[in-house]
């Protein structure tokens, strides 16, 4: 008698405690999923995609990319999912509760094959000296699949590189046509410059009426390059300056307007190479992972051999070279007489809107603290 | 600026006035255009030129260049002559209504249409669909502020808003869109001649003790009285002043009146210029210090939603150049402050110790993420995408009573065109960096002047034709761009190019307030160099 009522209770309190589970996950919207036989807690919205990659479980993607969405087109993303016929895409499933789902299974592994294949067999994927050799989503692909070289030979006739645009390279060659690059120019920076244009076997992306894109209404904001999984739009300043895993990668905040864009910026051997817009929680970021062409290509200067290098000091009224002991005790020097002379007020300082915060400090501490004055200013005005 | 970039697709109604934003802000002007065309949010834009926003804008007026005010003005009174203020915030949370009230009398739709050139049917439009659209915000820039009244046009979008209750909430307020990246932290750190950082007044007592007893200085070594300006410094020139240490600026690119500013800089018995390129500047300088450019150093930026953001140290400074702040603390030192901190951390540590608003936000909370928006004063508080909400931080918000007053110079029977300046989507203040840069300088690579096409046509002119234009102050030579995209009457240079440069030209009249110079208009001659 006590045994059933103590296991009832225990039912009870399990049950409760499942009722609750539920209940809970229900309020807080999350869903339980499981993936290759591993059980993961995932928030309501997201798709199979998003659970898998948060948790580290490989699926390919082409067309996806976390700033344009789902697109559905490729393929490449298929999964398995218990109860459901044929092989879903990941990228465009939202997970319920409950789902079972496999990652990777032969079937799923014939038609990635499939789709590699098609792609390298279709366009000109030659790695070798490809500026996206590293980090092209094709070619990750096809390593995981051991696809060294494709199977079919199908017909295809080589399409001309456009190289009109100051900034960017388009190899149409090497286009899949995951549509990335149209949907970052319309729906992110907005520019509508990119769309496909032509049919079925000439189907490519083009700039306006097919214009080249140096003459088209693009502004070279870059976009397009950034989002495009493999080699067919790459930078030019970018070009045979060093394969990307030869780059270093850092994030600053662009120097030029007041939006403040972040920015991860290349580079190798102590020269700037290319620019990003961060991508690494791109929907917190002031730019949320797009750029303009200033921040995008005006980084080069950085990289400019007029670049000041050594003090300068005025003799017979002409600049001269000098060390910066000679440039410092003049300064200390020249200061200290005019102080002395005229007073704390005849020194004036222009800080900059260009530092940063600590040196425009340093600058008003130096100002105020050292030298006396409150005659401290910054174009702000101008 | 009071609320976010982020916040643009929250309005109802954006109302963008003396902003080119897809040139000058270009990635926030693609927030706002996706806002307009995917989240239908209304878009107003006033400008006289056919800017890019433009296009998708519900209405365009093309005001008189130096006529803000008055079309600011303008919309609200019609606005309150057809009630559709919001009275309940007006009453709560604002005052100076009487006298406001009483100044719009004289902007009547009749008196507005004859100052801006701009129809009373379209601003009455204006006025209708601005107020009762819902929640508005204005976006503004240098064509707000470039003005001998630009202290007036920022009073007369602040009262727009504050009788429409736009304030404090998201999709709302006051937004000043700042043209350098870091303008907002200058301002912040005290860059200026009457306030130390978090704008803490000069002139108040407690705040000198505090500054005095944190760098270990006497009271009364503090200076006391405000400060002079950059436009002050460079009048003063040989007179009060005698020196001056400029660190990344080029006035002598920048000056509203540039011949005017190469005779002062002549007047300086000393002019130390710190800088990474040999600008125009640092040529006239006696001394020039090479420093270390962004992404050569590491730090915090403040962008203009107050956001503060920290920047990573990508490249070594080039061989023989030092950081900013090292050059500064050795002088310090070397002029016997010995106490000056020398690391950025140090430095980073005093502005947190010293500044409420900048207290909470340490390098450990924006390192990593998106940085974080001042007031933040501890630790555990996450910032402050909108200012104002509940309450102005000067208790009730002020209505201003403005009363209208031109532009500094007209134009006259010799100087029949009104000239406007400005920047270009490739290029970037005075240049030094963009026209350096292969890509941008490749697209863009010389200064132009814009004429409408009329205007072309009665001076017979044609597109791409080298031109002479003057004003009272100087004339440039000068390829001319014959375009539709800008009103009759009107020209536009951009600033950016030294042999074309729009600031010999330019008018150095000053806002009486602000101090900020007249770039926006200027009376000037266009002619055939036959
Ligand atoms: S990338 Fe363009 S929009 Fe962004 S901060 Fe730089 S200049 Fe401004
Ligand atoms: S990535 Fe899912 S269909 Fe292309």
């Amino acid at each position: 008698m006590c045994g059933i009522r103590s296991s009832c209770v225990l039912f009870h309190v399990k049950f409760r405690i499942i009722i609750y589970q539920i209940f809970n996950n229900f309020m807080e919207n999350k869903v339980n999923i499981i993936i290759d036989g591993k059980q993961y807690e995932a928030a309501k919205g997201k798709t199979v995609l998003d659970v898998a990659r948060e948790n580290g479980v490989y699926i390919p993607t082409l067309c996806y990319h976390a700033r344009t969405g789902k697109a559905g087109k490729c393929r490449a993303c298929l999964v398995e999912i218990e109860g459901v016929r044929g092989l879903k895409e990941s990228c465009a499933m939202e997970v319920r509760e409950g789902m079972v789902i496999k990652s990777n299974s032969e079937k799923i592994t014939e038609v990635r094959k499939m789709i590699v294949e098609l792609h390298l067999s279709n366009g000109e994927h030659n790695c070798i000296a490809c500026e996206k050799n590293g980090h092209c989503e094709l070619q990750d692909m096809a390593y995981h699949l051991g696809i060294e070289r494709p199977h079919y030979a199908v017909e295809s006739h080589t399409m001309e590189l456009d190289c009109s645009s100051e900034g960017i390279i388009r190899d149409p060659n090497k286009c899949i046509q995951c549509g990335r690059c149209i949907k970052g120019c319309n729906h992110n920076v907005m520019h509508e410059v990119l769309d496909f244009g032509w049919r079925s076997g000439h189907m490519k992306v083009i700039c306006d009426d097919d214009v080249p894109m140096g003459e088209s209404t693009c502004v070279q904001c870059g976009e397009c390059v950034q989002l495009c999984p493999v080699g067919a739009l790459t930078f030019k300043n970018a070009k045979g300056k060093g394969p990307y895993w030869e780059l270093k990668k850092d994030k600053v905040i662009c120097t030029y307007c007041g939006v403040g864009c972040s920015v991860d910026v290349y580079t190798k051997d102590n020269k700037y190479i290319y620019s990003l817009g961060t991508e690494e929680n791109w929907e917190n970021q002031t730019n949320k992972g797009m750029l303009c062409v200033k921040g995008r290509f005006g980084f080069d200067f950085l990289n400019r051999e007029d670049r000041l290098k050594t003090p300068l000091i005025r003799k017979n009224g002409k600049l001269e070279e000098a060390t910066w002991d000679e440039a410092f005790d003049l300064v200390v020097t020249k200061l200290g007489d005019i102080k002395a002379k005229h007073g704390k007020g005849s020194i004036g300082f222009f800080t900059s809107a260009r530092i940063s915060n600590e040196e425009n400090y340093a600058v008003m501490r130096f100002a105020r603290g050292v030298i006396g004055t409150n005659n401290i200013d910054h174009c702000a005005r101008l | 600026m009071t609320n976010s970039m982020q916040e643009a697709d929250k309005s109802n109604v954006i109302f963008i006035i003396g902003t080119n934003t897809t040139w000058n802000h270009p990635v926030f002007g693609g927030m706002i255009k996706k806002a307009v065309k995917e989240k239908g949010v209304k878009l107003i834009v006033a400008d006289p030129r056919s800017i890019g926003l433009a296009k998708l804008a519900d209405i365009h007026i093309k005001q008189n260049p130096g006529s803000d005010t008055a079309l600011l003005m303008g919309l609200q009174h019609i606005i309150i002559k057809n009630g559709w203020e919001n009275k309940e915030f007006i009453k709560e949370r604002t005052e100076g209504w009487d006298e406001y009230v009483k100044s719009l009398e004289f902007y009547t739709p009749e008196k507005v249409e004859e100052l801006t050139g701009i129809s009373k049917e379209q601003i009455f439009e204006t006025a209708k669909l601005y107020a009762t659209s819902g929640r508005g915000a204005i976006f503004y820039a240098m064509g707000i502020t470039q003005h001998t009244h630009g202290v007036d046009n920022v009073m007369s979008c602040s009262n727009l808003q504050m009788i429409l209750g736009n304030f404090g909430l998201e999709g709302t307020g006051v937004n000043p869109l700042r043209g350098q990246n870091n303008v907002q932290g200058a301002c912040d750190m005290g860059g200026l001649p009457n306030v130390f950082t978090a704008y803490q007044p000069v002139i108040n007592e407690d705040a000198r003790k505090k500054f005095a007893e944190a760098w270990g200085k006497k009271l009364e070594d503090m200076d006391d009285k405000v400060g002079q300006t950059i436009t002050g410094m460079v009048d003063n020139a040989g007179d009060s002043i005698k020196a001056v240490y400029i660190v990344g600026e080029n006035p002598m690119m920048s000056d509203p009146d540039l011949h005017h500013a190469k005779e002062q800089f002549e007047k300086l018995d000393f002019i130390v210029v710190q800088d990474i390129f040999l600008t125009e500047t640092a040529q006239v300088a006696d001394v020039v210090l090479p420093a270390a450019a962004f992404a050569e150093k590491y730090g915090t930026f403040t962008n203009t939603e107050r956001r503060v953001q920290f920047s990573n140290m990508a490249l070594n400074p080039p061989k023989g150049v030092k950081h900013d702040h090292e050059i500064i603390a050795e002088l310090a030192k070397r002029m016997g402050c010995n106490d000056f901190p020398d690391t950025v951390e140090a430095l980073y540590a005093e502005i947190r110790k010293l500044s409420p608003s900048y207290a909470g936000i340490s390098y450990e909370r924006i390192k990593k993420g998106p940085g974080l928006r001042w007031p933040c004063p501890t630790e555990e508080h996450p910032g402050t995408p909108v200012l104002h909400s509940g309450k102005f931080s000067r208790g009730l918000g002020l209505l201003k009573a403005i009363t209208y007053r031109p532009p500094a110079e007209y134009a006259n029977a010799e100087y029949s065109m009104v000239l406007t300046t400005g920047r270009m989507l490739q290029h970037y203040h005075t240049g030094s960096m963009t026209r350096r840069s292969k890509v941008l300088d490749g697209i863009v690579s010389s200064g132009m002047i814009e004429i409408n096409i009329e205007d072309a046509q009665k001076l017979n002119i044609v597109n791409g034709e080298k031109v002479k234009v003057s004003s009272r102050r100087g004339a440039i030579e000068i390829t001319a761009l014959v375009t539709n995209k800008i009103k009759k009457g009107i020209v536009f240079i951009p600033f950016h190019f030294a042999e074309t440069a729009a600031n010999v030209l330019t008018n150095n009249a000053l806002d009486p307030v602000a101090k900020i110079p007249e770039y926006k208009v200027c009376a000037c001659k266009v002619e055939k160099i036959s």
